[in-house]
């Protein structure tokens, strides 16, 4: 058996969530790469380093760039007879691009795996992770998405696969690439950060979301919201952090003036230690928080800046 | 240009739902049940287009037992013109679906399908990819914001670094991201005129799609509980217990 799993790289960087996607692929037998994009020589490079890796297939063409759903799916497609899995992370690039490679092989994806049974048997939280289902694949082709924050990845560095241009496929021509307007930040990505401090409704204003940013900057964190506060307009969507936006599981989770719907909570819930800072001390966040401080967060949010420039 | 919108009845977002004891699945016998809100979102979308001429005829469309009817009238009510109910008592998985839909779309023939990007029960997030891929249409994923122009759509999409544009040739499948538009409550007149409306009742036979499940489902249990620590008295008592207590900073 051999999976293939489909990497996303920035640069000469291969992105964590795909590290994670191939620590999950290590329980189903060899493991080979494909990278897609437009001049990606470095990051070929870099995906022949992953560890577990034995081969990695370069799909280098201008209509592979920005990974649009259509073309990379007749790629993966034309590639899919080698493989017995196929596996990308559950980002918005793995999920926007799977679920059409598993229709076209007739088979049902198995989505956002947050565990690996055996070869045709996955655990998958459904219900905003209030329930964690065991299912079992009856299809030729697995085609799976990976929860990233439920597999530890595998280290940037210490493979030597070897690198091989795959068999060109043809663009589909029905889509076309228009601009991104991508947050600029040099704080790290939500999905990789060792440490969130999100803001909730209770921030007031999007304004009032840089007073997480002396404590992100120290704690070198990343910055995410709840549902409630990208209604509310304060901060983009791409902050999102819940059943419907991106699922984390750092070292350390900071829910400020979050009340902790279950939709929420499905997205932060794995953190290892959550901390909750919220004035309402009823907030169903305190039921999952390590520790939780009951206390105004614009009093709170200051002193806890100052506290840790004392470290 | 006619638009299809598929709807899914799901547990109501509202409800916390509960593990059976015996691992079988979740308890969904006399819970609250609505549309999928992401689908609500696209009944939204489908209105405000022929609210502007875009759009001249909209078919929801729900599958699954006969209960279903009830999310198409919801549908209705908002401004779908009719409906089409595909019933069956087997659990359809979104390959079925998929399967079904495309069927329907063959003999419809509708310019735009525009559905919820994921249902909240399953959280599958794949019904829109895999219909416009078994289509060969393409797909604008996780919109918040669409054009028309001519034969081309162009779609911005909630990506994971921010947002990203893409256009796509006519006809097409989107799904709905949060941010594309607030749907609107039913009035009464509405919800009234809706019963009017008619709603076409076909088999998953009829459209020629064996839906059988390909996923088994081997067991559902409950994720293991967080319990709640403790409450700290203040930011220096805080700050203190994650540098020596959990050593996390």
């Amino acid at each position: 058996m051999t999976a293939l799993v489909l990497l996303e790289h920035a640069g000469s960087d291969i992105k964590q969530p795909s590290r994670s996607a191939v620590a999950a692929a290590e329980k189903l037998g060899e493991i080979h790469a494909l990278v897609v994009g437009n001049g990606i020589g470095p990051a070929a490079q870099a995906a022949a380093k992953l560890p577990g890796v034995a081969k990695v297939l370069v799909a280098d063409a201008p209509h592979y760039d920005h990974a649009l759903a259509e073309p990379v799916a007749a790629l993966l497609v034309a590639l899919a007879p080698g493989y017995s899995h196929l596996l990308a992370a559950a980002t918005a690039v793995g999920k926007n691009i799977m679920p059409r490679v598993a229709a076209l092989l007739d088979a049902q994806p198995i989505s956002d795996i947050a565990g690996v049974v055996d070869a045709d048997t996955f655990v998958r939280p459904i219900y905003a992770g209030n329930a964690l289902a065991t299912v079992q694949s009856a299809d030729a082709k697995k085609v799976i998405t990976v929860r990233a924050a439920s597999f530890d990845p595998v280290a940037a560095e210490g493979g030597n696969a070897t690198v091989e241009p795959a068999p060109a496929a043809a663009d589909p021509g029905v889509s076309r690439f228009i601009s991104a307007e991508l947050s600029k930040s040099e704080r790290p990505e939500l999905t990789a950060a060792r440490v969130v401090i999100s803001g909730g409704r209770g921030m007031q204003s999007g304004d009032n979301f840089k007073l997480l940013e002396p404590i992100a900057d120290k704690l070198g964190a990343a910055v995410g919201a709840s549902r409630a506060a990208v209604d509310a307009g304060f901060v983009p969507n791409d902050y999102q952090v819940g059943q419907t936006g991106k699922i984390v599981a750092p070292e350390l989770y900071v829910a400020v003036g979050i009340s902790g719907a279950i939709q929420h909570l499905a997205g932060m819930k794995d953190s290892k230690v959550i901390v909750a800072i919220n004035k309402d001390e009823e907030a169903p966040i305190f039921q999952v928080a390590d520790y939780g401080l009951v206390a105004d967060l614009f009093v709170a949010l200051p002193e806890l800046a100052k506290e840790l420039e004392r470290g | 240009m006619k638009i299809l919108v598929p709807v899914k009845r799901v547990v109501d977002y509202n409800v916390k739902v509960r593990v059976k004891s015996d691992g079988t699945g979740v308890e969904i016998a006399g819970v609250k049940m609505s549309m999928n809100p992401f689908d609500e979102i696209a009944v939204e979308e489908a209105v405000r287009l022929k609210e502007k001429n875009i759009a001249t005829e909209i078919v929801a469309v729900s599958m699954g037992v006969a209960a279903c009817a009830e999310t198409i009238r919801t549908a209705l009510a908002m401004g779908a013109d009719r409906g089409i109910l595909v019933e069956t008592d087997v659990e359809l998985q979104p390959l079925a679906v998929a399967k079904l839909l495309q069927a329907l779309a063959t003999k419809e023939n509708p310019g735009l399908i525009i559905l919820g990007k994921q249902a909240i029960d399953d959280d599958m997030n794949a019904t829109g990819q895999m219909l416009a891929a078994l289509l060969g249409w393409p797909q604008g994923t996780f919109a918040s914001k669409l054009d028309f122009d001519g034969d081309t759509l162009t779609v911005k999409r909630e990506v994971d670094g921010g947002l990203e544009t893409v256009a796509l040739k006519l006809p097409a499948v989107v799904t709905t991201d949060l941010r594309l538009n607030e749907p609107r409550y039913a009035s009464l007149p509405n919800i009234m005129k809706a019963r009017k409306k008619p709603i076409e009742n076909v088999k998953p036979a009829d459209l020629g799609v064996d839906p059988t499940p390909r996923l088994k489902l081997v067991k559902v249990v409950e994720p293991e509980k967080r319990k709640a620590g403790v409450k700290v008295a203040s930011v220096a008592e805080l700050v203190g217990k994650l540098r020596n207590e959990a050593k996390v900073i």
